[in-house]
């Protein structure tokens, strides 16, 4: 935060990137700037307000903020809260049966999307456009359309004892992956697409001089240059798995199987009458999605950014 | 099942001629119909189908037969148990929805997600765009900013609900209380009261509570996609507007706004697509009454002890199907349509 103080100053120097060039001289400080900094750190102040206040809430105990509430001094500082939570709320299994889920859907979602993007965009034949519309149409339609159905069908179809504990799809892990991939490859294929479409042309041909087959000209030379892409949709598909709700609320309906997003559903009831372990359990739940988050930055908004922009 | 066979069969057409393509060498034969050449031939054309058809199946059965399936059960009365049970009811589900004994809650629902839209428009989409728009300007710190005001977008919405109803919401400690309350306890998520009513509808005062919890996460999504349509706007276009002498809202509202069109197409899809879809945070906080949105009437009608019809409950998802479709069409094949364009 020393930092701001300086920023403040030296920021006047360089109003825009326009007249950086032009005004090399430094300006004195203009109001209009210390202006926007202290409307932006009071916003960033407000924005961190509630993840910052659960973390600090999260070392102290109960007792503590109830008598002097979330922003006094702490009385005392520990991992209790943290200990109380992963005794009631199973995390590590739980952290456990996410990556069974996650991974699995990650790597096969971006597998299959790429195929059919790969196809589609590639090369033009009569309904190209048609499966390109039909990916990404669906993944556009809300989940909750659709949930009748599919549950009604997971219920009915039968799973050996060893794949299912509920004996058939429905409440096993298979159910949910299987949902995300044929939801998320709708995104996955937009993202795809559009960005195989900016690879030359010539490239496709290039290969078919050569001799290449499809798979390999698949394999070998389109895949590789969608490295970025898939960088980018791997960080943001992560967070959407990772971030899943719906799906494992309706389709796991014992808590004990549940990935760790939905499992907060049953965390509420569990922990109501402690806001520190609540808060506790929840930072539990952040903490995945924000390392990736933090280290993974720049290809999360690029995978935001790749769907909206084109090229 | 008549209603599923449907998008089976448009996949069945477009397998036999999907590797026949009308190529580039094909076009070039003069006069008369073009020669109709496979594009692919020998393992190359098994390669393409599965390909192609492994994948389609995969989404098709998971989205769109679920899809045309719960417009088809929207017609029936079922309790689910055996299919045998189930029994056609035509327009019976509407019409209790829309006259009958469930008008009141359909169209609080409806209410609600209309709210959860212009909300999103008139709050977090301005506020991001503002955002967006003051750290494009090259200050110091710019990236902290932007991580700052991200960090929700990367949370789910039911965590982004759990952390607002402990920590800002709490009747008594929380942080919502402590700034507004004036010394008395506020029950934020538990009144249901219309802030303003007309008719027996209204905007409760937990559903807002709700909507800007919501905005905490939406408002850093927003900022993020119009920053990335700032940079790429031309330099030396904000340099002359502003060498001409337009003020800093001219050169946003004449020159930047404009250039921005296909920002605002993606916002404007992502926040009706959202308004629709939003469900985690309602569901978890599991408020009194008022806070419904259609998503989760469509789901208490198929799960837990509400679950006597899922016809009704299929209509309700039906309602959000027709709510949405017309909108993904437009914006889809619009979007496809631009890109054969420019490609």
């Amino acid at each position: 935060m020393t930092d701001t103080a300086t920023t403040v100053t030296t920021a006047a120097a360089n109003p825009t990137k326009a007249t950086k060039k032009i005004v090399t001289k430094k300006k004195p400080l203009r109001p209009a700037r210390v202006v926007l900094h202290v409307f932006l750190i009071v916003m960033g102040i407000l924005w961190l307000t509630p993840l910052v206040v659960s973390l600090y809430a999260s070392f102290r105990p109960f007792s503590d903020t109830q008598a002097n509430g979330f922003l006094s001094l702490p009385s005392s500082v520990s991992f209790d809260n943290y200990k109380a939570a992963l005794d009631q709320g199973d995390f590590l299994d739980k952290y456990w049966n996410t990556a069974l889920i996650l991974f699995p859907s990650l790597i096969l979602t971006l597998f299959l999307a790429s195929m059919i993007a790969f196809v589609a965009s590639r090369y033009t034949w009569r309904f190209n456009i048609f499966f390109l519309v039909l990916f990404t149409a669906g993944n556009l339609l809300p989940q909750q359309i659709m949930v009748a159905p599919l549950f009604q069908a997971f219920r009915r179809i039968p799973l050996p004892e060893f794949m299912s504990n509920s004996g058939n799809l429905n409440g096993s892990n298979w159910a949910i992956i299987l949902l995300h991939v044929g939801f998320q490859m709708g995104f996955c294929t937009f993202v795809l697409s559009n960005y195989m479409k900016l690879l030359p042309k010539e490239l496709n041909e290039a290969a078919m001089v050569d001799g290449a087959s499809l798979w390999t000209t698949y394999s070998k030379v389109v895949m590789p240059l969608t490295r970025p892409a898939l960088a980018a949709l791997a960080t943001l598909e992560f967070a959407w798995i990772y971030n899943d709700f719906f799906w494992a609320v309706i389709f796991e309906q014992r808590g004990d199987d549940r990935p760790i997003t939905s499992a907060l559903a049953n965390l509420g009831g569990e922990f109501v009458t402690d806001t520190n372990v609540v808060a506790a359990a929840s930072i539990f739940v952040i903490i995945p999605v924000m390392v990736v988050y933090f280290a993974l930055q720049k290809h999360f908004i690029a995978g935001l950014t790749l769907g909206s922009t084109k090229g | 099942m008549t209603t599923a066979a449907e998008p089976s069969s448009t996949e069945e057409q477009a397998e036999p001629t999907a590797a026949e393509s009308d190529d580039h060498a094909s076009t070039q034969a003069a006069g008369g119909k073009p020669r109709r050449r496979s594009q692919f031939v020998g393992t190359d054309r098994r390669v393409f189908l599965a390909m192609l058809l492994i994948p389609t199946t995969i989404h098709i059965l998971i989205v769109w037969i679920p899809t045309i399936l719960s417009i088809g059960l929207s017609l029936t009365k079922w309790n689910g148990i055996r299919i045998a049970d189930l029994e056609w009811s035509a327009l019976e589900n509407y019409d209790q929805i829309i006259l009958g004994a469930f008008q009141q809650d359909f169209f609080q629902a409806l209410l609600n997600n209309v709210w959860l839209l212009l909300f999103l428009f008139f709050g977090p989409t301005l506020l991001g765009m503002f955002l967006a728009y003051l750290l494009d300007k090259s200050i110091r710190g710019s990236r902290i900013y932007q991580s700052v005001f991200y960090t929700p977008v990367v949370l789910s919405l039911a965590v982004v609900g759990f952390i607002w109803q402990n920590i800002m919401y709490d009747q008594e400690f929380g942080l919502a209380t402590w700034a507004f309350g004036g010394g008395e306890n506020v029950a934020w998520l538990g009144n249901q009261e219309f802030l303003f009513e007309f008719g027996g509808y209204g905007l409760s005062k937990n559903f807002l509570a709700i909507l800007v919890a919501m905005a905490w996460r939406h408002t850093g999504y927003i900022m993020v996609l119009y920053l990335a349509g700032l940079k790429s706007v031309d330099a030396s276009l904000k340099e002359s507007a502003s060498l001409d002498g337009c003020n800093e809202w001219q050169t946003f509202r004449h020159v930047l706004f404009p250039t921005l069109k296909p920002i605002n197409v993606i916002v404007v899809v992502i926040t009706v697509i959202e308004a629709l879809r939003a469900f985690d945070i309602v569901y978890v906080l599991n408020t009194p009454r008022n806070t419904e949105l259609l998503s989760i009437l469509t789901t208490d009608n198929l799960i837990g002890e509400g679950a006597d019809n899922i016809g009704r409950g299929s209509a309700y998802a039906t309602m959000l199907f027709l709510l949405c479709i017309g909108f993904v069409l437009w914006y889809v094949t619009n979007h496809y349509r631009n890109q054969e364009a420019s490609v």
